[in-house]
């Protein structure tokens, strides 16, 4: 592997890493049916959504190669890129910052606020900055940063955290939402219902004096062109149009991979994204602005945390095509059973098991990209068509190689794979060894038993019976046949 | 044309009738099968488990046990899936280049048992008898790894006096995952009930699919919740008669 020269995204700092592997924290999150009702509804609804417009589109395979090419071609060329990028922002009365990783890029944004003399900002598109561990920078140094996107704002009142890229709040129902907001919300009207429209527009009225009242907006970016220096938001509520408009200075934190070489490859991804993302022809608002415009100060944080080091696997690179649409959460037969909080990371789901232990390094993350049946579902669905079944298994290899390397004793798991591997390795002693299969017939079938053995029977014999075992292997009974002259 | 029985390491060990109506369903049809002795497992779990360094002479023994053999035949998708779609990687990255282009040859003439059937032989009645009320699971590296489409339900339509019933959400997975099945086991269980949920509503006497894998998953839910309903491979029910 290349070493490109920059680290992995630093402990300590930010939200890429869970408090337990994922199986642990998957079983808990098993246990709260409300969560799996209202992930059902959510996922079950935004497929078939999805599945509509995407089935639409005629050219859609063309669509979706086209995305992958255009971003791999982005991806190789990231240093010509970038510098034009910050050429043309400049250019355009912009100020570029690079950040190595989450500290330098909170360092900056924490000093960007602090000489506007603001104690608080309104922020949107706050994935990036959720990754970096923005809001607790900002906290520290005593600026309250207030989420406007209504999910987020959701996730922020209810001392949560998102477990979606998209639909952050995708676990909460509407009446945990109206409970939230009673408890939550400054000035609320205490006879608030749990109808849609009336949480609207008790998050708007919130929100609205939030708007007039900051002086700092930070946002994230979906995209970025290189060639004209222009950045791009998309959203549906018009939350992220007035936090882009309304405060005197913006800042935006942006990921590398969001670059996108010329204007025309926007026409690509506007129609991949909303598609792929809401399942809708074309998301209400997409802002744009190059530079700073007039009354408004502008300045552009570029992160790597990870990404550089990502860049650096041929098996691993693809997943910094993302464009952050969720298809492949919502169509995840194991993030629909655990949600988003379950893998530790602010980037869940499929996506997630891949990118976050790629950013973090393997070690940080090693149980990720186990949490898949790699089933598939994923890659058909993404729109620039990341192979993640085939990363899942690429990032396996990682996670057990380096697990091997720094630990001495083997695991019983490698103990176990290297005396079967070792036994089918040799026709000779795989055919002695079916000769043992009978023995599986004393075992009792059941759970009772089963469950007290340690292992992988017990752990299988919590939800399923064992097959009943053969008395001879498919070929000691042929041999045996063939020998009979039959 | 000479035929090589891909038999997969679990149907040898513990599914030999499914091996075994492989071989009916194929001399019925006057193929003449071998099922070569050298033969062991494809890797897949070693792969998939994160041990492709194990996985390399495994892969290799299969690339040797096939050789000589036209078509390389198994009933399984999933296996049929890592010979085609993760040995190129695995050869690639040990650097032998004489590999590469073995595996790759390997992969351009092995199928899964329904491809092999309708693609290879032109065939979709095998002359089967199977009176019960059945319904298909497509697994999903038979769907989406393989994308063997209806190639087995159009096996199963022909087949006589079969009834067969749709299973809702039939294209979400059983939960099985190799190795996930026991690292994730609570999410795995938790993918199994509501496959086992659909299962039921379809009112099927018989649950079939292309991977005794998957049916081991979904057979060992159903055995333990004590369902009237079973499991058997779709070469099972194709190797019946009357």
């Amino acid at each position: 592997m290349t070493y490109l020269g920059l680290p992995g995204a630093p402990r300590g700092v930010g939200h890429l890493r869970g408090d337990q592997p994922f199986p642990l924290a998957a079983r808990e999150a098993l246990k709260d049916g409300q969560l799996r009702e209202n992930l059902r509804n959510a996922t079950t609804t935004i497929r078939a959504k999805r599945a509509a417009v995407v089935a639409e589109v005629p050219d859609w395979m063309e669509l979706r190669a086209s995305g992958a090419a255009i971003k791999d071609h982005a991806l190789a060329n990231l240093d010509t890129y970038l510098l034009e990028l910050e050429r043309n922002v400049v250019e355009r009365g912009g100020t570029v910052h690079w950040a190595r990783d989450a500290n330098e890029a909170n360092d900056i944004v924490v000093q960007l606020v602090k000489a506007t003399g603001a104690i608080e900002v309104v922020k949107v598109k706050s994935i990036t900055t959720q990754e970096i561990g923005l809001n607790e920078a900002l906290a520290r140094a005593g600026v309250v940063a207030t989420e406007t996107d209504l999910a987020e704002l959701i996730v922020q009142l209810g001392h949560d955290w998102p477990s979606h890229i998209l639909v952050p709040a995708i676990h909460r129902n509407r009446r945990e939402i109206r409970d939230i907001f009673l408890r939550e919300m400054p000035g609320v009207d205490p006879t608030l219902s749990d109808d849609p429209p009336a949480l609207a527009e008790a998050a708007r009225r919130y929100l609205r004096s939030k708007f007039l009242s900051a002086h700092v907006a930070i946002c994230g970016a979906n995209f970025a062109v290189a060639e004209t220096g222009t950045l791009c938001v998309v959203e549906s509520e018009g939350n992220g149009r007035m936090c882009l408009t309304l405060p005197r200075t913006l800042i935006t934190v942006m990921g590398i991979e969001k670059l996108l070489p010329c204007w025309q490859d926007l026409e690509v991804f506007l129609q991949l994204l909303p598609r792929s993302a809401t399942g809708e022809r074309m998301n209400p608002y997409t802002s744009m602005w190059t530079g700073a415009v007039e009354g408004q100060a502008f300045h552009l944080v570029l992160l790597d945390n990870g990404r550089t080091a990502t860049l650096a696997d041929p098996y691993g690179r693809a997943a910094l095509r993302c464009i952050r649409c969720s298809a492949c959460l919502n169509v995840c037969p194991v993030y629909e059973r655990v949600g988003g909080h379950a893998y530790g990371s602010v980037y869940p789901g499929p996506i997630g098991a891949v990118l976050s232990p790629q950013l973090t390094g393997i070690g940080d993350n090693a149980s990720l990209p186990f949490a898949s049946t790699l089933c598939g579902a994923c890659f058909d669905a993404c729109p620039v068509a990341i192979d993640i079944p085939s990363m899942l298994v690429h990032l396996r290899g990682l996670a057990v190689e380096e697990r091997h390397e720094k630990s001495r004793l083997p695991t019983p798991e490698w103990a176990l794979m290297s005396v079967l591997a070792k036994t089918m390795d040799r026709p000779g002693r795989w055919n002695v060894a079916l000769k043992f299969v009978r023995l599986g017939r004393l075992l009792p079938r059941r759970a009772g038993a089963l469950t007290s053995i340690p292992g992988p029977i017990s752990k299988w014999a919590r939800y399923r019976d064992l097959p009943r075992m053969p008395s001879r292997s498919f070929r000691s009974a042929r041999q045996r046949d063939e020998r009979r002259g039959q | 044309m000479r035929v090589g029985l891909f038999t997969t390491c679990l149907v040898d060990t513990t599914f030999p009738q499914v091996g075994d109506s492989v071989i009916r369903v194929l001399r019925g049809l006057d193929v003449d099968v071998e099922v070569p002795r050298s033969q062991t497992c494809c890797g897949q779990m070693h792969i998939n488990s994160g041990y492709r360094s194990m996985a390399l002479p495994l892969i290799r023994n299969q690339v040797r046990s096939f050789a000589g053999y036209d078509v390389v035949v198994a009933p399984s998708a999933s296996c049929v899936g890592s010979v085609r779609h993760q040995y190129g990687d695995i050869a690639r990255s040990s650097g032998d280049d004489s590999l590469v282009n073995e595996v790759a040859e390997l992969a351009s003439r092995t199928y899964e048992l329904s491809e092999f059937l309708v693609d290879v032989l032109g065939v979709t009645n095998v002359g089967a008898y199977f009176p019960h009320r059945v319904t298909y699971h497509p697994t999903c590296h038979s769907l989406r790894l393989l994308r063997v489409g209806d190639r087995p339900l159009q096996l199963l339509r022909e087949v006589e006096a079969i009834e067969l019933v749709e299973l809702t959400n039939a294209a979400s997975c059983c939960g099985f995952g190799g190795t996930f099945s026991v690292k994730n086991a609570d999410v795995s269980g938790a993918m199994l009930e509501d496959k086992l949920t659909c299962v039921r509503q379809s009112g099927a006497d018989v649950l079939t699919a292309a991977d005794s894998s998957c049916l081991m998953q979904m057979g060992g839910g159903l055995s333990r919740a004590r369902d009237v309903a079973r499991t058997l491979h779709l070469a099972e029910i194709l190797a019946s008669r009357r």
